[in-house]
């Protein structure tokens, strides 16, 4: 009975649902197209392509979480992006800890932008980071023009970090290879264990949740509501700054539309992973995952033979499914709740 | 009580704008001693229990605690300094857990900062023992009862080791048993040497709760005195402290025609059984406790909510249920409770809202004017005195008092025969107060029905011919207007059958004049 109950709450946790739904996608893909799993390069692209998503949606879970939503967090990494090309322009061989402490402390400085706006002018965080997406991106295009950051101008140990491997390919079974573990996937599941670990165990992350969960409540038991509501900001751009030079080490080339789109994706794979867009709920492994699905989504529907014209329309169901379930499940919980509340 | 006293407030004022929340609030409590505070709506109590919680800045007067002058800027510095206060409304998170909410902020942690979880839960495991209460710590706090919220919040005051422990009316809504194990926790908690200030309407509860009792009225300080040495009918007078029906003048009318009628409504577990009928030139009070189901009768009236059976009538003729519009056109007006919410459109010239409900008769050739619209607002403004510089300004730039001219304006434009009024005079200065007051009477003597909702005991003594009184969504008394005196309201207010024998003790509560919101 106990057994049963531990299995039943853990398919019932979001995250593990994910999962399933990502362990079911990846075998039914595989089923289709084998090399989708089983090969030295379709494993490393599904190690290595949600890496910047699942970076760039754990920041965006912070702000949802306390009941607010960054959108300019594409346009943040893309000026960052921009800027640690820019930097390697000046500087050819700048070590890769360099350009990361670069990308990400001038992600760290336009979430310092948002929340300080935020906080002065009292305004909704989705008012407010609506203008600083156009403003970002603005200040990107004014800086960048029509030009182009090539991969010859990036340092040869800041390329080979975006496209590496920690790890080789290990399992060996005839011709097929696989097992690779790619340097950025390594990154993100870092940044990953650090910033669940904070959300979870640090005063301040519990504090960001409780702020999400009721802001009036939080003010009449003296938590410092602005501050907190600040450091979210602050932490969703510092990690659109870092995935601003992942995206810089991956791909090498950099024009002033990097990022564009991104922050629909990153709140997308938030929501998907269960970070409640009411705030004060979720988890950062959750958005971590949904991340991690819907990169994956996007790679194997066209496989799968689905026209390409739907696989949007596919990701936006999956969205709009996910918060339906969210509604349904959270009136059912405060039911269930309600009920054992009567009954005892 | 010869020790030094824990908390002292020494002639506090607090205003806002011009208006005054707290002329000059003064209270003393003492360590091992439970302070009751009294007094009607708008006496000032809860702005006094924000300014000892650090939520608002007293403007003057002094504040000292365990005998040192002290400048709380903000709920935090208060609690740190040992001061907890359960406020009326919840302060729980409802998705996190009533450990995280008990600890919220002030977290065991041990190495690296991390919260020390089997500690935390343990402590609360503790503390719920100790309450003797049976709550899952691990449970989140969402869907709890009113009542088991109010244990966290005890809860988390024991394990703060508050000095100071300040309950906003913690029993408004809690059942019998419950508000025992309250009483019982906080007997246990000034025991152990606590000071404690417990904010209620109702007497029973203070007399069999309380040491010392401090009467506010207001925004004034009225008196303090030991419980042993008073009896209710004192704290009465002194509550209400002046002659009731002077301060509003209701012209005496002549009754006309039927307008309202209401049989046998219904709403399962709002009210039931609502027979009620206010004739032309009539005011009508309704009142009762809140949550008795005063307004959601006059929403079911006017067409807002539902009710599953029972018929309203205007004028002989039935009205359709669940259709405010119906009720607009037979000629209901409704100025509802919340006027920021539901009354007005606060970021619209004050023009458009008072024509609002005429809306329709302004329009020529398809189009309505700025100059009709300011034309027709124009007429009502100058009736109620509508103080300001410009009928372009926004509604939200008005004063309070000015603003409920407004929402009335509107309806009156309409020429409504029945106007009902939720609240007529809530948060609007004495003057002004006195001003509606008088409209309303005027527009009783001209003839229209008018039923009035009203917490303001002295509101409704003074105003109505006639009042009915609620209790538990059901109407226990009708009351002319010489057999309507503060006892037998509160009395119809507090049971569910009359009438009130002599020897019975009258429970007059507070509540009659306090919603706290």
């Amino acid at each position: 009975m106990e057994k049963q109950n531990f299995f039943v709450r853990l398919i019932k946790q979001r995250e593990v649902s994910i999962l399933i739904v990502f362990v079911a996608l990846v075998i039914v893909t595989t089923m289709v197209q084998p090399t989708f799993f089983f090969s030295s390069d379709g494993w490393r692209a599904l190690l290595l392509d949600p890496a910047i998503y699942v970076v760039l949606a754990i920041g965006e879970a912070v702000v949802i979480i306390t009941k607010s939503v960054d959108l300019s967090v594409g346009s943040t990494m893309g000026l960052c992006a921009w800027a640690v090309g820019t930097a390697y322009l000046n500087w050819h061989d700048m070590p890769p800890a360099l350009a990361f402490a670069l990308g990400i402390g001038f992600g760290a400085f336009l979430g310092f932008v948002n929340g300080a706006l935020v906080g002065i002018a009292k305004v909704p965080g989705m008012v407010i980071t609506l203008g600083t997406m156009y403003i970002f991106r603005g200040i990107d295009i004014l800086w960048a023009g029509s030009a182009r950051i090539n991969p010859k101008d990036f340092g040869d140990d800041f390329k080979n970090l975006g496209n590496s491997r920690l790890i080789p390919d290990w399992i060996i079974v005839g011709d097929v290879k696989m097992g690779s573990l790619p340097t950025l996937t390594l990154i993100a599941v870092i940044v990953l264990v650090i910033a669940a670990w904070y959300m979870r165990n640090i005063r301040t992350g519990r504090a960001l949740y409780a702020i999400g969960s009721a802001p009036q409540a939080a003010e009449l038991y003296g938590l410092p509501y602005r501050k907190l509501s600040f450091l979210a900001f602050v932490i969703c751009g510092a990690t659109a700054g870092m995935a601003g030079t992942m995206f810089a080490a991956r791909y090498a080339t950099i024009i002033s539309t990097a990022g564009n789109g991104y922050e629909m994706q990153a709140i997308g794979a938030a929501v998907i992973g269960g970070v409640a867009i009411v705030g004060g709920s979720g988890t950062i492994l959750g958005a971590a995952v949904g991340a991690l699905l819907l990169t994956t989504i996007n790679a194997a529907l066209p496989i799968l033979g689905l026209p390409s014209l739907w696989q949007k329309a596919v990701v936006g169901a999956l969205i709009i499914g996910a918060i339906v379930l969210d509604r349904v499940l959270a009136s059912r919980n405060e039911r269930r709740l309600v009920a054992e509340r009567m009954a005892s | 009580m010869s020790q030094a006293p824990t908390l002292q407030l020494r002639d506090v004022s607090k205003h806002f704008g011009q208006v005054t929340a707290l002329a000059s609030g003064s209270i003393e409590l003492y360590p091992g001693s439970i302070h009751a505070l009294i007094g009607e709506n708008g006496a000032g109590k809860s702005t006094l229990v924000k300014i000892i919680a650090g939520l608002y800045h007293r403007d003057s007067g002094e504040f000292l605690f365990e005998g040192k002058p002290v400048d709380f800027k903000s709920t935090a510095e208060s609690k740190a300094a040992g001061i907890a206060v359960i406020y009326q409304e919840p302060t729980l998170f409802p998705d996190l857990s009533v450990t995280e909410n008990v600890f919220m902020g002030r977290q065991p942690v041990n190495r690296f900062f991390r919260i020390n979880r089997s500690a935390m839960r343990a402590e609360v495991v503790q503390l719920m023992e100790r309450l003797g209460v049976g709550l899952d710590p691990d449970r989140p706090t969402r869907g709890l009862s009113i009542a088991d919220q109010q244990i966290i919040e005890i809860a988390k005051a024991i394990s703060l080791d508050a000095k100071v422990l300040i309950m906003d009316e913690p029993t408004a809504a809690l059942s019998g048993v419950e508000v025992e194990r309250l009483f019982a926790v906080a007997r246990q908690l000034r025991d152990e040497g606590r000071a404690l200030m417990f904010i209620s309407h109702r007497f029973n509860e203070v007399f069999s709760l309380c040491d010392t009792v401090t009467v506010m009225r207001d925004g004034n300080y009225v008196s303090t005195v030991a419980i042993k040495d008073t009896n209710e009918h004192q704290l009465v007078t002194q509550m209400v402290g002046r002659e009731v029906t002077s301060l509003f003048p209701k012209l005496d009318t002549e009754v006309g025609e039927t307008v309202l009628e209401v049989h046998g409504l219904n709403s399962p577990g709002v009210f039931a059984d609502i027979d009620l009928h206010v004739d032309a030139g009539e005011i009508v009070g309704l009142s009762g406790l809140v949550g008795a189901g005063r307004s959601e009768v006059a929403r079911a009236i006017f067409g807002v909510d539902p009710y599953t059976d029972g018929q309203v009538q205007l004028l002989g003729k039935p009205l359709p249920a669940r259709n405010p519009a119906a009720a607009m056109a037979a000629g209901i007006g409704f100025v509802p409770e919340d006027r920021r919410q539901q009354g007005l459109v606060m970021q619209n010239p004050i023009a458009t809202n008072i024509t609002d409900a005429i809306r329709g008769s302004l329009v020529k050739r398809g189009v309505i004017t700025h100059k009709a619209e300011n034309a027709a607002a124009q007429i009502w403004a100058h009736n109620l005195e509508v103080k300001t510089a410009s009928l372009d300004a926004k509604a939200e730039t008005l004063s309070g008092g000015n603003q409920q001219k407004v929402v009335l304006a509107k309806w009156l434009a309409s020429n409504p025969k029945l106007l009902i009024i939720d609240e007529p005079t809530r948060g609007i200065d004495v003057g002004t107060k006195s001003e509606v007051h008088r409209r309303m009477s005027q527009l009783a003597k001209e003839g229209m029905a008018i039923l009035m909702i009203s917490s303001e005991l002295p509101e409704v003594l003074g105003m109505a011919d006639r009042v009915y009184v609620m209790h538990e969504g059901r109407i226990t008394a009708e009351l002319s207007r010489d057999e309507a005196t503060p006892e037998s309201v509160m009395y119809a207010a507090t049971h569910s059958s009359v009438p009130a024998p002599a020897a019975v003790e009258i429970e007059v509560t507070e509540t009659i004049v306090e919603t706290g919101k």
